[in-house]
């Protein structure tokens, strides 16, 4: 397949919504829905979801250089922001869940076969829950690009897979969060099958001297942003 | 004042390690069995998908990872039915190859009155509809969904 029957022209009609049916992501063609979707009365869409409390988070779950008796490689990186509705509020107290490959591109999982080293000091999962300011942090390493079987020489771009729940079910978000730069942008059909390149622009996270940490670890921001419900546009 | 929201991204093959770290298949202790299939367009299992359900009026939650045929096991009650409506699970579905996640909805095979009152399930043409309805299997129910094709599991928006 050629570089262009991966890649699709930006397509800003698509907004915010990413292209369930994407063609040049290949395990699309048997697992995105063919028939149009059902809409549901609005009240659904205001039911609260679930509420996670404190104990769903160990006090070391946020800094996942810890806990395995040594430091993992890699470049040590702080990824910080804050989880909000579409009308800026913060989103608190709900649970944010993070996954990704160690900084040579492998992931601690027993499906991944790249032939790259694992690290017996990364698991590479990490969760919190967010504060009063909707405000999250996580301590990791910087991943690693990895290869894949979608087409010929297909390589990820770094990238940090992110599960969001917020105050409603219909706002559960799962996606993932890219690093400025990427030179693998322009090819992943993945990253692409987001068609409106502001809202794709909204997957890269920034990076932040601000959150840097002096002789310690670079900061790296990215705010997530949940459509509201309306019962909070009524109120 | 309306911020741009964030868009969708697939949850990949190896979401294990990050979101089905804790068993989190029993909504409740007591239960009943709640399994079913997760089928792609060729009716071939889905090996790496996630599949979660939820009760607004029960306030219980749980979510499984599917097996290598595609199988997901919950230990759920019937939840008390909103006003109006048939006592349901809401459910989500993830996936390697799907982009965004989808939503779906189990109602229960021996609410046959419920059902037919039931504001959404009774909006449905009967052949869709029953692509909601969980079949009973032993002592609990059987629940497959198809992401694509003529049984097609109704997704909503």
């Amino acid at each position: 397949m050629t570089e262009s029957g991966i890649v699709l022209p930006d397509d800003p009609g698509f907004g915010p919504d990413v292209q369930l049916d994407y063609p040049g992501y290949r395990s699309t063609r048997l697992r995105a829905p063919t028939r149009p979707l059902v809409t549901l009365p609005e009240d659904f869409h205001a039911l609260d979801g679930p509420v996670f409390g404190e104990d769903a988070v160990d006090e070391l779950d946020n800094d996942l250089t810890q806990g395995h008796g040594g430091d993992p490689l890699g470049e040590r990186i702080v990824v910080s922001g804050r989880l909000l509705d579409d009308a800026g509020r913060p989103i608190r107290g709900a649970l944010i869940e993070i996954w990704q490959a160690n900084a040579a591109g492998r992931y601690h999982h027993e499906v991944d076969r790249h032939p790259a080293p694992l690290d017996p000091n990364f698991a590479g999962a990490g969760r919190c829950i967010t504060d009063d300011d909707g405000g999250y942090r996580f301590v990791t390493i910087k991943p690693g690009s990895y290869p894949w079987g979608n087409h010929e020489n297909a390589w990820r771009p770094a990238h940090i897979h992110f599960s969001v729940f917020g105050r409603a079910f219909t706002q559960r978000l799962v996606t993932q969060m890219y690093f400025p730069g990427d030179p693998l942008f322009a090819y992943d059909p993945i990253f692409n099958a987001v068609r409106d390149p502001k809202a794709r622009a909204l997957l890269v996270s920034r990076f932040d001297l601000a959150t840097t940490t002096p002789q310690w670890a670079l900061g790296y921001t990215w705010d997530i942003v949940l459509r509201s419900t309306p019962a909070e546009n009524d109120g | 004042m309306s911020l741009p929201t964030t868009p969708s991204q697939t949850v990949g093959p190896f979401f294990a390690i990050g979101i089905c770290r804790r068993a989190a298949h029993e909504l409740v202790r007591d239960g009943f069995p709640l399994c079913g299939r997760l089928l792609d367009g060729d009716g071939a299992p889905v090996p790496d998908g996630v599949v979660e359900l939820w009760s607004a009026t029960a306030r219980t939650w749980g979510r499984c990872g599917t097996d290598r045929d595609g199988r997901f096991a919950f230990i759920v009650a019937k939840p008390p039915a909103a006003a109006g409506e048939a006592p349901r699970y809401d459910v989500l579905v993830f996936a390697r190859g799907l982009l965004r996640h989808q939503l779906t909805r189990v109602y229960f095979p021996d609410e046959d009155e419920a059902n037919a009152a039931d504001p959404v399930l009774s909006s449905l043409d009967p052949a869709t509809g029953a692509t909601l309805v969980a079949a009973a299997d032993g002592d609990g129910l059987r629940f497959d969904i198809r992401m694509q094709g003529d049984s097609q599991t109704v997704f909503f928006a």
